[in-house]
């Protein structure tokens, strides 16, 4: 291996590893708030770029019916609830407003010509489309068991997840998609290339990093989150429901999801079932930090798309391998720091 | 301490709090059941008991934190089985047992989120309130800038009352607030209900401290087994004879201390 | 009884089988009994001990591809070649490798709480997984082909209808294993598992080895499911091996039933013979070919998730009529049955008057709080002493101190004369302190009887093998007539069969006494034993309490109730903010300013 190798490879690894590192962030984020292990992140991440590789390819996409579904039902399940529980002007302004949403995107992606507007305005459209998939996928699995056990909570993940790759096949079909680089320029630093999506990836990432600190930082709504991952029975207390903070991390999840899509589609083919795997490399990088420490599990994510990269390199056969069992070592130590006996509620 | 001049207790209010007949069950046991109670505006109520009596799971059945069987009647409106978000909402304030802080978060955004409610709902006098809990307690102006989790238990009780003041409830239910705080403390936090009462806020009240409890309550009920097994004005049951020796077990010596 | 013969039927409906069925549906039903071999063993795994894996797919992997490189590769090193070719040799060095990889993940994962053993198993199933498809000598992604039948005395079974007989008289083979497993000793342990980790413990009972023992069950069950596989196709590739198919496992677990063992046989069936449907029917629906069944399995588990969390087995014994279901079979069930047993050997008690537990300048600090200073107490053989003191004065500290849930940060507790120091709550059990707690911690679905047998978990020594085979029914029935003597004695005789979750909470509390007791201690920890309970039970546990003092018994009980405590005990130590504060008997107690300080409360 040379020097430019090297680079090359260094490259690829910080790319996969930024995408790594903001999935793993928000697996960390929903797991404190809601207690729930989203597997079916990567969903979004595939989703996201799928719709883009439609939209740019021109084929006609059946995400908005996917929203559109999920949004009837979860209206019928909101009505329903208002008949039991009394009559709330604001739920009610909330039930038309999804529904309006709803509609207006059927009639944004039917109008449109979706492959000849300019680029920013189809990421735009994308996440419109996918985004409230995440809240409506709280609604309609999470909330009615929010308060079940971790065990019940993992296996719907896991549910969803297996639901969300079949309605993958059915929304893109079997065929992998790719999109145009946002731009096409390469810089050149001495003998090193560097690709600007690579820089694209890096810095969207480092943005996003940045723009979640702040928001948990100095908005109330971000501490109000924070405070439900703290301590569940104190935020309740203070009226911040579990269904609100549910909903509000499940969006910035998916938000976080279909952004990585968006951002590694021009460089890597993606299939209706290549999330899984990208959002089992993000919960690598959780584990390393512990399901806990958002900084660890940032710098254990890219460290996961570095080891990757090289293990592409000197042992592509192995390289899932190699990535899978690096968790090894801190399940022994995790195992070995924990050693008193607890039961699970 | 200077308990609450006798003009102050007769003068009740409303209704505000009236919970009829209420049943919390875990699994098969009925730890609340068929409880009926009342707090008028204004008043300091108060709910003693043993240990296991069913005090806490009244609390937190009221407020909605546990699902019940029964009605909540709560400021005119009537809630079966209540939705914690609208009873905070609505004026409903709890200080748990276990205080429930947010350990890691500072004082000072502890507070912020009692107000989560009001700010939610678009209500920017918060930061007036925020001033009001400060001058409440000036302990956690103090200590505004530090994590709740490095506060002391007395700090700590304070800053769980002050966070739940934050939320401006007409009414505020306490479990324990005396709970392994030293006696000097223990006064100065029952001290402030005889305050908050005058600022208009009523207060429900559930102590292990007995003695204490029934000195700055108006009226107060004894529950045990799940059951109201009596209830009558404070003062009243303070001279039971009855509550002493369940509570005490000291019925003589008691008599000797009344009289001292 | 009547169960019995449904059963029976079952087994008749499945001997004729073959001989009226279509090959297909044998073929299916072939996959089914495979299947349901790796569900029994999540069964045990999830629903009994509470432990979740994506991962048993992969031992089914390395049960498969051990017999189809024994059997079929030809790539022996000369030192093995006597063992090629045979495939109940290759099965023994399956399930031999099987039970080394399992004992090794088990070893790094088996002691993670919560999340981290499922996220595991999804790694360790994908680390697999790849290495099945990479390793050249495997067959890469092509696999390995021309894998021989199974022979069994001479016969070859070489058609579907042939190993079907074998695949599912292994199945039913297992589950009869799992069942008198269950029902055993171990049995208990490891239904304990579940929401008892903590009571089980201080019963003595090593819950990590029952956690281990469980999952190497289920990955052998799941290996063997594997080698009935490899000869049934007589042909292996890895992608019946992958994580989706570890998932679909613990689907058809969850769909059946997952705590209980014919819930393995239902969810199996009805996932296969669905997916069979489905894989018919979508194409209509969606135009084109696709595993498009995966979106209704999906949605199928998150709706059996809400509305029936125990999957579809309890509903169906729901319609069952009662005449048909027999009592929960709890061999030997029936008390004339062991009241023949030999009584247990008990320990050599104490003389009344001997110095049983005694605490020596116990402090324990949490950071910079104190929670207990300082603290001094002795109690003797067949004297109750109390610990009582206000809510947070430091009482349960000192108990989990003197009970060696924790350690003293400087001080020691003495049992018997000897140091609890580096002692844990487990070995303190053998040393005959048993204990109760504050909340009552029983296996509510258990019968009361099974619930207290747990407590003489150390008075057994029968393990697993000889539980799974039933060689231990003789040991098994002095356990339980111990447990029945414990509740007779503590008056809860009426009730040994019924679920322990259906007593009162005072009932559930003298049980805690019962099962204490079966360990046959000479010392007594009560954690608030009163608290919660009405007056009529009260003075049921006072009397029960009052009996056992009069026994030689040591008993120590932090209480909240004075009253309780005043009329039952022989002396009171007080705490307040974590130190001694009074000591005594009750009448100078009753009399103590400092005490009357502390209980009438600061706000003088």
């Amino acid at each position: 291996m040379n020097f430019q190798i090297a680079v090359l490879l260094g490259q690829d690894g910080i790319t996969n590893g930024a995408i790594y590192a903001l999935l793993a962030l928000s697996i960390i984020l929903v797991f404190t708030v809601t207690r729930i292990l989203l597997i079916p992140l990567g969903e979004f991440v595939t989703y996201g770029a799928l719709t883009m590789a439609a939209f740019q390819s021109g084929r006609s996409t059946g995400v908005v019916w996917l929203l559109l579904i999920m949004i009837v039902i979860g209206c019928a399940l909101d009505i329903r609830n208002l008949l039991k529980n009394g009559y709330d002007l604001r739920k009610v302004q909330w039930i038309i407003l999804k529904l309006a949403y709803a509609g207006a995107m059927v009639a944004l992606t039917q109008l449109l010509t979706l492959s000849e507007i300019p680029m920013f305005l189809q990421v735009i459209l994308t996440m419109m489309l996918l985004v409230p998939v995440g809240p409506m996928m709280y609604r309609l699995f999470f909330q009615p068991i929010a308060s079940a056990q971790p065990l019940v909570l993992l296996i719907v993940s896991i549910a969803v997840h297996v639901a969300m790759v079949g309605i993958g096949l059915l929304l893109f079909g079997p065929e992998g998609g790719r999109t145009q680089p946002f731009s096409d320029t390469v810089f050149r630093l001495g003998s090193v290339m560097l690709k600007s999506q690579t820089l694209w990836v890096i810095i969207v990432s480092i943005a996003l990093i940045v723009f979640l600190f702040l928001a948990f930082e100095r908005t109330l709504y971000g501490k109000a989150l924070r405070a439900t991952a703290v301590n569940r029975m104190g935020a309740r207390l203070m009226g911040i429901s579990p269904d609100f903070a549910g909903k509000a991390t499940f969006a910035l999840a998916a938000f976080i999801g279909v952004l990585s899509g968006i951002l590694i589609a021009p460089i890597t083919t993606l299939y209706f079932d290549s999330g899984f795997v990208i959002s089992l490399k993000g919960f690598v990088g959780a584990i390393i930090g512990g399901l806990i420490s958002y900084p660890l599990a940032a710098i254990g994510a890219v460290g996961v798309g570095l080891v990757e990269a090289f293990s592409m390199f000197w042992a592509s056969d192995y390289k899932e391998v190699i990535v899978f069992t690096l968790i090894i070592p801190f399940l022994i130590w995790r195992s070995l720091t924990s050693h008193h006996v607890e039961d699970e509620e | 301490m200077m308990t609450a001049t006798t003009a102050e207790k007769t003068t009740a209010g409303e209704l505000l709090l009236d919970i009829q007949d209420l049943h919390v069950s875990y699994g098969k046991v009925e730890a609340v059941s068929g409880v009926s109670l009342q707090v008028r505006e204004g008043q300091i109520v108060t709910v003693i008991g043993p240990n296991g009596a069913g005090k806490t799971t009244l609390l937190s059945a009221a407020i909605g934190m546990l699902k019940s069987q029964g009605e909540v009647n709560f400021d005119g409106h009537l809630y079966i089985n209540p939705d914690v978000e609208i009873m905070v909402g609505k004026g409903l304030g709890l200080v748990p047992e276990k205080r429930e802080l947010f350990t890691t978060m500072t004082v000072e955004d502890n507070l912020l989120l009692g107000a989560f409610m009001r700010y939610r709902k678009g209500d920017g006098s918060y930061e007036s309130t925020l001033a009001e809990v400060y001058s409440l307690f000036p302990r956690l102006w103090e200590r505004r800038h530090q994590l709740a989790g490095t506060l002391s238990g007395g700090e700590r009780q304070m800053l769980a009352i002050g966070r739940a003041l934050m939320g401006k409830p007409r009414l505020l239910m306490l479990d324990e607030p005396s709970l392994g705080l030293a006696p000097l403390i223990t006064r100065e936090i029952f001290r402030i209900f005889a305050d908050l009462r005058r600022q208009g806020v009523s207060i429900l009240l559930v102590e292990q401290n007995a003695r204490a409890a029934l000195r700055v309550a108006d009226y107060a009920y004894v529950l045990e087994g799940g059951n109201v097994a009596m209830q009558g004005n404070a003062a009243d049951l303070a001279n039971d004879p009855k509550v002493i020796e369940a509570y005490l077990g000291l019925a003589s010596k008691h008599q000797e201390l009344l009289s001292s | 009884m009547k169960s019995r013969y449904v059963i029976t039927g079952f087994i008749a409906l499945l001997a004729v089988a073959p001989l009226v069925l279509p090959t297909f549906q044998i073929t299916l039903l072939n996959y089914i009994g495979m299947y349901a071999l790796v569900v029994l063993g999540l069964v045990l795994l999830t629903g009994v001990g509470g432990m979740t894996s994506f991962g048993q797919a992969a031992f089914v992997g390395l049960g498969s591809y051990t017999s189809a490189y024994f059997t079929a590769t030809q790539q022996f090193p000369v030192w093995l070649e006597w063992a090629a070719g045979s495939p109940w040799l290759a099965l023994i060095a399956g399930v031999l490798l099987t039970t080394a990889v399992a004992l090794i993940l088990g070893a790094l994962t088996l002691r993670l709480s919560g999340h981290y053993l499922p996220l595991g198993t999804i790694a360790w199933g994908i680390s697999l997984y790849y290495l099945f498809g990479t390793m050249k000598n495997l067959g890469g992604h092509s696999g390995i082909s021309d894998l021989p039948p199974i022979s069994v005395f001479g016969f070859a079974l070489e058609k579907n209808e042939e190993i079907y007989y074998l695949i599912w008289a292994i199945l039913l083979l297992a589950v009869l294993i799992t069942q008198n497993l269950l029902n055993s000793r171990e049995g208990r342990a490891i239904r304990a598992l579940k929401g008892g980790q903590l009571m089980a413990e201080s019963m003595g009972v090593n819950t990590f080895r029952s956690k281990l023992i469980v999952f190497l069950i289920s990955a052998v069950f799941a290996a063997v499911s594997g080698w009935l596989y490899a000869h049934a196709q007589r042909f292996v590739n890895p992608s019946p091996f992958g994580l989706h198919m570890g998932i679909d496992y613990l689907f058809m677990a969850l769909i059946g039933g997952v705590a209980n063992v014919w819930g393995a046989l239902l969810g199996a069936g009805l996932l296969t013979m669905m997916k069979q449907w489905l894989q018919d029917i979508l194409p209509f629906i969606f135009g084109d070919k696709g595993n498009y069944e995966t979106i209704v399995f999906g949605l199928l588990i998150v709706f059996i998730m809400h509305k029936t969390p125990g999957g579809l087995w309890p509903i169906l014994m729901h319609f069952v009529p009662a005449s048909l279901k027999t009592k929960k079979k709890l061999l030997p069930a029936a008390t004339d049955k062991h009241a023949a047993a030999p009584d247990l050997p008990r320990r050599t008690q104490p003389e009344k008057g001997d110095l049983i537990l005694e605490a020596r300048n116990v402090t324990r600090q949490f950071g910079g709080l104190v929670a207990n200073k300082e603290m001094n107490l002795q109690v003797h053989a067949g004297e109750i002493l109390a610990l009582i003191g206000p809510n947070g004065a430091g009482k349960s500290t000192m108990f989990n101190q003197l009970s060696a849930v924790d350690t003293p940060t400087s001080g020691e507790v003495l049992f018997r004369g000897q140091s609890l120091k580096g002692i844990s709550s487990r070995q303190v059990a053998s040393l005959g302190m048993s204990r109760t707690f504050q909340h009552v911690k029983l296996l509510p679905t258990m019968t009361v009887l099974e619930n207290v047998a747990i407590g003489a978990h150390l008075r057994g020594d029968r393990g697993i093998i000889s539980s799974a085979l039933h060689l231990e029914r003789a040991q098994e029935a002095s356990l339980l007539k111990e447990a029945e003597r414990q509740l007779i004695r503590v008056g809860l005789g009426d009730y040994l069969y019924e679920e322990a979750g259906s007593l009162a909470l005072g009932q559930q509390r003298i049980l805690e006494i019962a099962r204490a007791l079966c360990a046959d201690p000479c010392m007594l920890l009560l954690d608030e034993p009163a608290a919660g309970l009405r007056l009529k039970e009260k003075q049921a546990l006072a009397e029960l309490l009052d009996k056992l003092r009069s026994e030689g018994m040591a008993i120590l009980l932090v209480e909240h109730d004075m009253d309780f405590v005043m009329n039952l005990v022989d002396r009171i130590v007080v705490m307040e903010f974590g130190e001694k504060i009074a000591e005594g008997l009750p009448q100078e107690i009753q009399t103590n300013p400092a005490v009357l300080e502390a209980y009438l409360g600061g706000a003088e």
